[in-house]
């Protein structure tokens, strides 16, 4: 039997077609994922992302902990409620997983990890620990719920459905966070659009979700939250990256912080391993199919890969993310075999789609 | 489930529908649509083509993924429906009016060999 979020049994009386994701029971769609997708560019749609894990590190050396085992360097977190994306590499500079560390207060952090890697995620910062000798404490927060509100609207409508929510969220920039209480407000998102993410406790989840529903938030489900996050250029994990890729050849160099000398973990193996891959967007440019995962294409450099790929709901043509041979630059023509096709495509930098926008 | 008692029905999901000349429309079933979420692709046979029964003569792809059309019985494609090429979404809207080909079938006797809408409702309800 999958896991169940606290808030599947409104989801079930939604409608919702239910689908197991990373060994959870969640929704696909309430009737139609584009019309979700849309509900998300141009309004504000809710979408229950329980399954992720919250893990707290606390303790007098949380800081340096985390300085060593994460990609990116939370040193540039310097006050209480600054978040930032990062990879967890392991000791071959594959990614381990991807994760947003949250600074709550000096001595304690929490780690948002995705749904199907926690339960490694938190063996391998074990591990790390008993390497590192700051005995910080792991703390995983299963008693949490988790429900992202996106969409240009989207947080209007949280403080007209929970006003009590509006003194201390709408000052948060992107990539801050606020407490409340047990609610945390999060101004960050999988979708392209403003927004905030709320971690709550489980038994609060249902209310706040309804709560929602009544202001006018479309209910949105995991295939909607594809083809935007997709649009948006944001990796998935498992998908464009795995224990196997190298942050470089997956389009997060930006996310990898070799600026301080910080020994962090994966750093030494990530110097001495090079780049394999361009990573870059692909637009359809022929009609006849959709692009998809495990396409080959074929570029003046050779061949590579798409790693995701779907149909643009915004733009209306299909649109990929591949690893591509390395010199391949935005601008490149491609041909993509799409079944018994070879369809022409062109090579974009991504993201496709940010804020309602198209980009390319 | 909407399984009309008119027509007759195939283990892949495609409805056939006996046109008064002879011919046979086929589409996907509404189950079928319904499983595989929004349409954003449809490839429809070219007329003049001859086919086997069970050979794959369309596409069409969701949000989702791509799926096989197959012909219900052996004969000549007629007609593709080359309307749904450009609105896809009519697929999902009316899946029992969106015929994806005209077929005239070799041997007009094959269409009895097909499921009706008692049978074709077991399977889809498994």
């Amino acid at each position: 039997m999958p896991n169940a979020t606290p808030l599947n049994a409104v989801h079930r009386e939604a409608g919702a077609r239910m689908v197991d994701f990373g060994g959870w029971d969640m929704p696909l769609h309430y009737g139609s994922q584009v019309e979700e997708h849309h509900a998300v560019r141009r309004d504000a749609g809710l979408f229950d992302v329980s399954h992720m894990r919250s893990v707290d590190i606390q303790g007098a050396g949380a800081r340096e902990f985390l300085r060593f085992a994460l990609a990116n360097d939370v040193a540039k977190l310097d006050a209480p409620g600054r978040a930032l994306y990062s990879c967890l590499l392991n000791d071959s500079a594959g990614v381990v997983d991807d994760l947003i560390a949250y600074f709550l207060q000096d001595g304690l952090y929490r780690l948002v990890v995705n749904a199907a890697t926690a339960e490694t995620d938190i063996q391998w910062l074990h591990s790390l620990n008993a390497l590192a000798g700051h005995g910080v404490a792991i703390t995983p927060r299963e008693e949490f719920a988790m429900i992202a509100v996106q969409g240009p609207n989207a947080r209007e409508k949280l403080w007209a459905a929970f006003p009590e929510t509006r003194p201390g969220s709408e000052g948060l920039a992107p990539f801050h966070a606020a407490r409340m209480g047990d609610i945390m407000v999060a101004r960050t998102g999988y979708t392209g659009e403003d927004g905030f993410e709320v971690t709550c406790l489980a038994e609060d989840s249902v209310s706040i979700w309804q709560g929602l529903v009544a202001a006018g938030v479309r209910p949105c489900g995991l295939g909607a939250r594809d083809t935007l996050r997709l649009e948006a250029g944001m990796n998935l994990y498992g998908q464009d990256m795995d224990a196997s890729t190298s942050p470089l050849d997956a389009g997060l160099g930006w996310t990898v912080d070799l600026k301080s000398p910080r020994p962090f973990f994966g750093r030494k193996a990530l110097e001495s391993r090079p780049r394999g891959h361009e990573f870059l967007g692909l637009v359809l440019a022929d009609k006849g199919g959709v692009m998809r995962a495990h396409q080959t294409v074929s570029v003046e450099g050779g061949e590579g890969t798409i790693t995701s790929g779907g149909f643009s709901p915004t733009l209306g043509v299909s649109i990929a993310l591949a690893r591509l041979p390395l010199g391949t630059a935005p601008g490149a023509s491609a041909s993509v075999a799409v079944r018994d096709k070879a369809l022409a495509a062109r090579v974009v930098k991504p993201p496709f789609v940010r804020n309602g926008q198209s980009l390319i | 489930m909407n399984v009309p008692q008119d027509l007759k029905y195939t283990k892949s999901h495609e409805w056939v529908r006996q046109e008064a000349d002879g011919t046979l429309s086929v589409g996907i079933t509404d189950h079928a649509q319904e499983a595989l979420g929004d349409m954003v692709f449809v490839e429809p046979p070219k007329a003049g083509r001859k086919v086997a029964a069970g050979e794959a003569v369309g596409v069409v792809e969701s949000v989702k993924a791509a799926s096989d059309v197959y012909a219900p019985v052996a004969g000549e494609i007629t007609a593709g429906n080359e309307e749904l090429a450009s609105a896809p979404e009519k697929v999902n809207a009316d899946a029992y009016g969106s015929w994806l080909f005209r077929l005239r079938p070799d041997n007009a006797g094959d269409l009895q060999g097909l499921l009706d809408a008692a049978a074709y409702e077991k399977i889809a309800a498994q």
